[in-house]
């Protein structure tokens, strides 16, 4: 499969190694994988405050350098979220239309696409609590959230445990939102840092040695927040764990 | 001659005396202290005083996040105010699971309410004929204004210069307090909690607990200066009681009393109230006079569907299977008069944000929200808090509301546990779209996200930018965030810069490929 992978702009400034990992584990897999190097962002943080038009130069960039793989893959589900949901500032084309609903978070990419049933590299042998975000859970559902009376399901579990070692710690509130939230976290960075603290400390007192997310914003500010109030806790991108990262 | 505890033989005191039955006795060495040091307590540190509310400045945007900074400060009522409302979140959860269809409920809710607000003319009159033949007196207000001018006229009629009322968040909506006190006519809310906020003066936090962010403390200290308690004494059955001994000769000799209504039933002419203090019962049943005051949206069309939103409302509001109460007025009693105020105020302006009128005020979102549970109701300053109050407040008062839809990480847990349906967390980022073109955000923010912009979509300025990782600290949040690092470091760490960024590395790595 040709895919175009998308890091977006946090995780190619701050976390390189989740955008290694990623490329390393779908090219495990024998995929052809391209970084078009024009790319820059999905316009998310522009939305996320309202301001649509200012998306629109930016959705028709990622367009222009997604456009033609047969899938475009990222580590990152509220960028996924975005470009799927709410990439509406341009004129939706066919091709457009095309790139949006071709754009894949790695997750579901792994488990719904690849379906992949191994990863004998891949060995952690730590406790690791598993922070949902709320992109990858109430919007691209990766798992049955709380609130719901559904079966209980979750892809990244599944995936996690096939990795050799891991062990699950369950945090008190497991799905509450961590307090990331885009710009959420600078215009209420009290409110937000608040529940990142809490939210660190509920996994700490589970027994958590690492969090392990598919989102690195949400990581970003938990390690932030849990650094500031010396919880000592480690923090990692799932694709790290299931490229093989043995700490 | 002096007598140390020593000597005295336990079995010559009265059983009163005895330590084991003074729970406030200080014991040393396993005796009572019996002298001043002993009777004298401990001095307790003074508790924590209440955060207030956002303040309110005329019509300028309310500060939500100001407000939510010093109730989480004051961290005794923040710690309280997140586990109470986290523990009702969890109950709701159990009662959930102890439905099977429950997710099929929330289907049929929302489709019930979504056909009656789209033939809310049918509906409204044939319950105005019903409610007309069953001798109930039917008015319409149009908005606040009118609603409180109705009521007052009502009153008047009737010579009443004291009205007991049950909780209504409609009453809320039109300021109708404040208007009673400057006509002169003395209310007495009969709700616990709405009456704990009346005599605080003020605002209630939260749909069905309206005054769920104060400790004991604060109520034991609201009393003691409005009821005459002992300031000293926060035990909660002495407090309750107190209140009770407090309102009910005022709710005995009140010369009417008002209620909202959960649900209006089209066919049968009737209204639903749905309490667990039984305080509407006394409101509508002491005095003659019962006015409800109702928001035209809680219409349903038949009695058959009132059994599905019954079901869902007190399991999503506190997590138990119905209110103690759920009473129906179906007329006035004989020798009484009973009259329906049918209230628009800006339910029928809310273009498309329509949806939100399904609510049925059950608190759910509330409960779960993670930002309403740290910040606390009062910080929204506006009649509805939480998170159907982000996106039903801005259309009371754009300007004032402006900064609400930005109060939330939209997590969307709101959206899961809402009774009817209603995707809250999508309109609220429907509100920041349209409070960005009405130009209701700061000018600094939109300069910000223009530059963003701008920056985002030229792949050479944007690599220029953050050219090397330490470059990229000092600039990504600037252009991403318009307030900088400020925001993000003052009570979090900054990400640590690696060595270089995966744009270089894959440069250095994997050059040859395009």
């Amino acid at each position: 499969m040709r895919i175009g992978l998308f890091v977006p702009c946090y995780i190619d400034a701050f976390f390189p190694k989740v955008g290694i990992a990623t490329l390393e584990l779908l090219e495990r897999f024998g995929h052809d994988v391209h970084y078009p190097r024009d790319q820059t962002c999905c316009g998310q943080p522009m939305a996320n405050s309202g301001f649509n038009a200012e998306c629109a130069d930016t959705e028709a960039l990622f367009v222009r350098n997604f456009s033609g793989f047969d899938c475009v893959v990222s580590p990152s589900g509220s960028c996924v979220h975005h470009v799927r949901d709410n990439f509406d500032a341009i004129e939706q084309t066919d091709e457009v239309k095309e790139v949006r609903s071709r754009t894949f978070e790695l997750v579901e990419f792994l488990h719904d696409i690849l379906k992949v049933d191994s990863f004998p590299w891949a060995r952690f042998p730590h406790r690791v609590g598993l922070h949902n975000s709320c992109g990858t859970l109430r919007r691209l559902n990766h798992a049955r959230p709380s609130e719901l009376h559904e079966p209980f399901f979750s892809k990244p579990v599944d995936l996690l445990s096939k990795v050799d070692g891991i062990e699950f710690v369950r945090p008190a509130r497991p799905d509450e939102c961590c307090g990331f939230g885009g710009t959420f976290s600078v215009f209420e960075e009290v409110v937000s840092t608040k529940m990142g603290y809490d939210k660190v400390r509920d996994h700490a007192l589970a027994g958590a040695e690492y969090i392990v997310s598919a989102d690195s914003s949400c990581l970003m500010h938990q390690r932030g927040c849990a650094e500031r109030i010396g919880v000592p806790l480690k923090f990692i991108h799932i694709a790290e764990i299931l490229n093989g990262a043995s700490a | 001659m002096t007598t140390t505890p020593e000597r005295i033989d336990s079995a010559m005191l009265h059983p009163e005396l005895r330590v084991e039955c003074d729970p406030d006795a200080i014991i040393r060495d396993g005796h009572r202290l019996d002298h001043a040091e002993g009777t004298s307590k401990p001095l307790l540190p003074a508790p924590e005083p209440q955060p207030r509310g956002a303040k309110v400045r005329g019509n300028r945007p309310i500060d939500q996040q100001e407000a939510a900074a010093r109730f989480i400060a004051a961290t005794e009522h923040e710690k309280m105010h997140d586990e109470r409302l986290w523990d009702l979140r969890q109950k709701r959860d159990r009662a959930m699971h102890g439905i099977p269809e429950w997710e099929e409920l929330r289907s049929l809710a929302s489709a019930i309410k979504e056909h009656t607000l789209t033939h809310l003319d049918e509906y409204l009159g044939q319950f105005e004929a019903n409610a007309r033949s069953n001798g109930i007196h039917v008015h319409w207000a149009r908005d606040a204004a009118e609603h409180n001018k109705i009521v007052h006229g009502i009153l008047r009629d009737h010579g009443a210069t004291s009205l007991i009322k049950s909780k209504s968040m409609l009453t809320e909506e039109c300021g109708f307090r404040h208007y009673m006190a400057s006509v002169g006519i003395e209310v007495i809310e009969t709700d616990l909690g709405e009456r704990i906020q009346q005599l605080d003066n003020e605002d209630p936090s939260h749909v069905v607990v309206p005054a769920v962010h104060k400790l004991r403390t604060d109520v034991a200290e609201v009393f003691s200066h409005t009821i005459g308690t002992d300031p000293g004494n926060t035990d909660v059955h002495y407090l309750a009681e107190a209140q009770r001994e407090a309102t009910r000769p005022l709710i005995l000799k009140a010369d009417a009393g008002m209620t909202g209504a959960n649900f209006v039933v089209a066919e049968t002419g009737t209204f639903v109230v749905c309490t667990n203090e039984g305080n509407a019962d006394l409101s509508a049943n002491v005095p003659k006079l019962h006015i409800a005051s109702i928001g035209i949206e809680k219409i349903i069309p038949r009695l058959e569907h009132l059994a599905v939103l019954v079901r869902l409302l007190s399991r999503s509001a506190l997590g138990s299977p119905m209110t103690q109460y759920t009473s129906h007025f179906r007329g006035p009693r004989a020798g009484g008069e009973m009259h329906v105020v049918l209230v628009d105020n800006g339910r029928l302006g809310l273009d498309e944000f329509w949806t939100s009128l399904k609510c049925i005020r059950c608190g759910a979102c509330m409960n779960t929200c993670p930002v309403y549970r740290r910040s606390g109701g009062l910080s929204y300053g506006a009649t509805y808090s939480g998170p159907i109050g982000l996106i039903i407040d801005p259309t009371f008062n754009a300007r004032k509301y402006s900064n609400l839809p930005f109060a939330s990480s939209l997590n969307g847990s709101c959206t899961n546990v809402c009774p009817v349906k209603i995707n809250i967390h999508e309109q609220i980022y429907a509100w920041r779209r349209v409070l960005v073109k009405q130009h209701e955000v700061p000018l600094a923010k939109k300069a910000a996200m223009k530059a963003a912009g701008a920056l985002l979509s030229q792949p050479a300025a944007y690599r220029a930018a953050i050219a090397a990782a330490d470059t990229a600290l000092a600039h990504l949040p600037r252009f991403v965030i318009y307030n900088g690092l400020n925001a993000w470091g003052k009570h979090r760490e900054v990400p640590h810069p690696p060595e270089q960024t995966f744009h270089s590395w894959y440069r250095a790595n994997r050059g040859v490929k395009q």
